[in-house]
């Protein structure tokens, strides 16, 4: 920011100090304050919290928290309940994330051609994603229930003990679930990328005598691979933050914690159980994981 | 009718801008069956919230008759709607205000601002975004319950959500892409810096000024775990907890237990829908893919 124009010796020092339009400082004031006090405070209290004994006292009262190294830690890793959820968020992320993949990249692709019900089927997609997951399970419930409409169609065929208390299909619902009312975030975001794929390559593809599925296969897939990279990554940390879904679709991660996860065990250790410090050591461990996936992410985007 | 492009002689020359001429047909008739299929749990949420008793057969989804208000007045009775529906309303308006205010002005000076500290405001703007709130939960926790005492007040709820990152960063893309003469020209005259935002910069980007206050909203109405979690009074809780709670606790005594519950979701569901139905042509891809891509 070497300006040839700065006029005397003090002010850019100020121009030094502030920048050249320190205004700038005012208006970001309250963004700052608050990113500090909401994010970056807790992100370090949540670590101390993990390497103390922390526990929840009177308000005002003067309690000692002794250091306590990996102890939180060890407790953590050792816990199956917590283990139990982590394998549970594998197998959310094994159906979810191709699912969303699929779907979300076939549906960009088919709507950005479509003419026709444009605005009808971009509705159609994209509701699920703006609607309260409260009020969508409250209808997953009625349809996946003992009686529901989706046994009353398999007939014979309908699983025993139903969906949502049958601990090998709980965590599959969810992970539907979670791909349905998602879906509409991921096809914009394909939409977005589909609009940076050269129409020539194409037509070119198209020359060269490619069926659809060839240009798809050979066109679309290679230029939006960037923005695959990017779902791919999102829908991760959405698996990593599951907790609307567990606590009530499946009635508390249900059946025996079949379809618990990290964020669910963080609520009942830390809140229901009160224990803070192991919760707070739950949360240090998924967000670095988010951290490295994100730093992953990074480098393979670099690497294109 | 009649499938016209096959006509099209090969030797017309390919017209730039007509990237249309693909157009699938049955390509159109899965996408709208797929849309039907997407939309079916909304239909079935009003269609069982208007059924006295649940049918759960196939049939039973598309009833002649018997329609009835019972499970709005049954919700009603359970979950006081209207307290609810209040304090999910300044829930959100809250946030909206502080997006607004704050995150316009945050969002201004990043794109147009050269001010000390702005690339690394940016950095933890995009840092924000990528760590899910729900990790900080047990933190934010202590300090606005435990410490603060915040609990059972709509300030606590508020505070963790009041400026919206997300909106921010759409808010910065937006006025990162007016032409910079503009602002030249307005700082001539002489224009105040709060001025050119207010009277210049603003009135340019209301589109995305509606789409991020689309997003801002959607985020207090729908959210439930940190109202939940702030909230032991009943007649502080938002809907989508009163709702929760219903449907974990309560149901099990009601005449038509799913029924209410419906009735509750479509209540819950409502405003969100009606507004991106009313909005919907904002939200579109370079629109929204601009705040999230980072």
């Amino acid at each position: 920011m070497a300006t040839t124009s700065a006029p005397a010796a003090s002010p850019r020092r100020l121009t030094a100090l502030l920048g050249r339009q320190p205004l700038g400082i005012l208006f970001a004031a309250p963004y700052a304050v608050f990113l500090a006090a909401i994010f970056a405070y807790p992100m370090g209290l949540a670590v101390w919290m993990s390497f103390h004994d922390y526990f929840f006292a009177a308000p005002g009262a003067q309690v000692d928290r002794p250091f306590v190294g990996f102890e939180n830690y060890q407790a953590v890793i050792s816990d199956p309940d917590v283990r139990q959820s982590f394998v549970n968020v594998g197998i959310f992320l094994i159906i979810n994330v191709p699912l969303t993949v699929g779907l979300a990249l076939t549906l960009a692709a088919a709507l950005d051609r479509a003419v026709r019900f444009r605005t009808f089927l971009r509705v159609s997609y994209y509701v699920p994603y703006v609607t309260a997951s409260v009020a969508l399970v409250a209808v997953w419930m009625f349809l996946f229930s003992k009686d529901g409409m989706v046994n009353q169609i398999l007939g014979p065929l309908a699983p025993e003990p139903s969906w949502l208390v049958n601990s090998t299909l709980a965590m599959p619902v969810i992970a539907v679930f979670v791909t349905w009312k998602q879906l509409g975030m991921f096809i914009l975001l394909y939409l977005a990328a589909l609009q940076n794929v050269s129409k020539d390559l194409y037509d070119a593809a198209a020359v060269d005598g490619a069926s659809r599925w060839g240009q798809f296969r050979h066109v679309t897939v290679p230029g939006v691979r960037p923005a695959t990279t990017l779902v791919v990554i999102l829908a991760t940390i959405t698996g990593a933050n599951l907790f609307t879904e567990p606590y009530l679709l499946t009635g508390g991660g249900g059946p025996d914690g079949a379809s618990s996860s990290p964020v669910f065990v963080m609520y009942q250790k830390g809140i229901e159980q009160g224990n803070p410090d192991t919760a707070a050591a739950i949360g240090v461990i998924l967000m670095l994981m988010v951290l490295a996936i994100s730093l992953v992410n990074r480098k393979l985007l670099e690497r294109d | 009718m009649t499938d016209v492009h096959t006509e099209h002689p090969r030797t017309e020359p390919e017209t730039p801008g007509r990237r249309r001429f693909r157009r699938p047909r049955a390509g159109t008739v899965l996408l709208v069956l797929g849309a039907l299929v997407f939309l079916f749990p909304f239909y079935y949420m009003v269609v069982g919230s208007l059924q006295a008793e649940t049918d759960t057969s196939v049939r039973g989804a598309f009833p002649t008759g018997g329609f009835t208000l019972e499970n709005y007045r049954d919700i009603d009775e359970r979950v006081d709607l209207v307290q609810s529906l209040l304090n999910s309303g300044i829930f959100t308006t809250g946030v909206l205000l502080g997006t607004l205010v704050f995150g316009v002005l945050a969002g201004y000076a990043l794109a147009r601002l050269h001010f000390r500290g702005r690339s690394s405001l940016f950095a933890v703007m995009l840092l924000v975004q990528i760590v899910p709130f729900q990790l900080l939960i047990i933190p934010i926790y202590v300090m606005i319950v435990r410490t603060y005492g915040l609990a059972d007040s709509y300030l606590g709820m508020i505070l963790p959500f009041l400026i919206n990152s997300t909106a921010v960063f759409v808010f910065r893309q937006f006025f990162l892409s007016l032409p910079d003469d503009l602002f030249a020209a307005a700082a001539l005259d002489g224009a105040s810096e709060l001025r050119i935002l207010w009277s210049i910069a603003l009135p340019l980007v209301r589109p995305a000024l509606l789409t991020a206050l689309l997003l801002t909203f959607i985020g207090p109405w729908n959210e439930f775990l940190w109202p939940f979690l702030v909230t032991k009074d009943t007649s502080m809780q938002p809907l989508a907890v009163t709702l929760a709670n219903y449907i974990s606790n309560v149901a099990g005594r009601a005449s038509n237990p799913f029924g209410a519950g419906l009735a509750g979701a479509v209540v819950l569901a409502a405003p969100a829908v009606i507004l991106f139905i009313a909005f919907q042509r904002h939200f579109t891809a370079s629109n929204i893919s601009s705040g999230v891509k980072g």
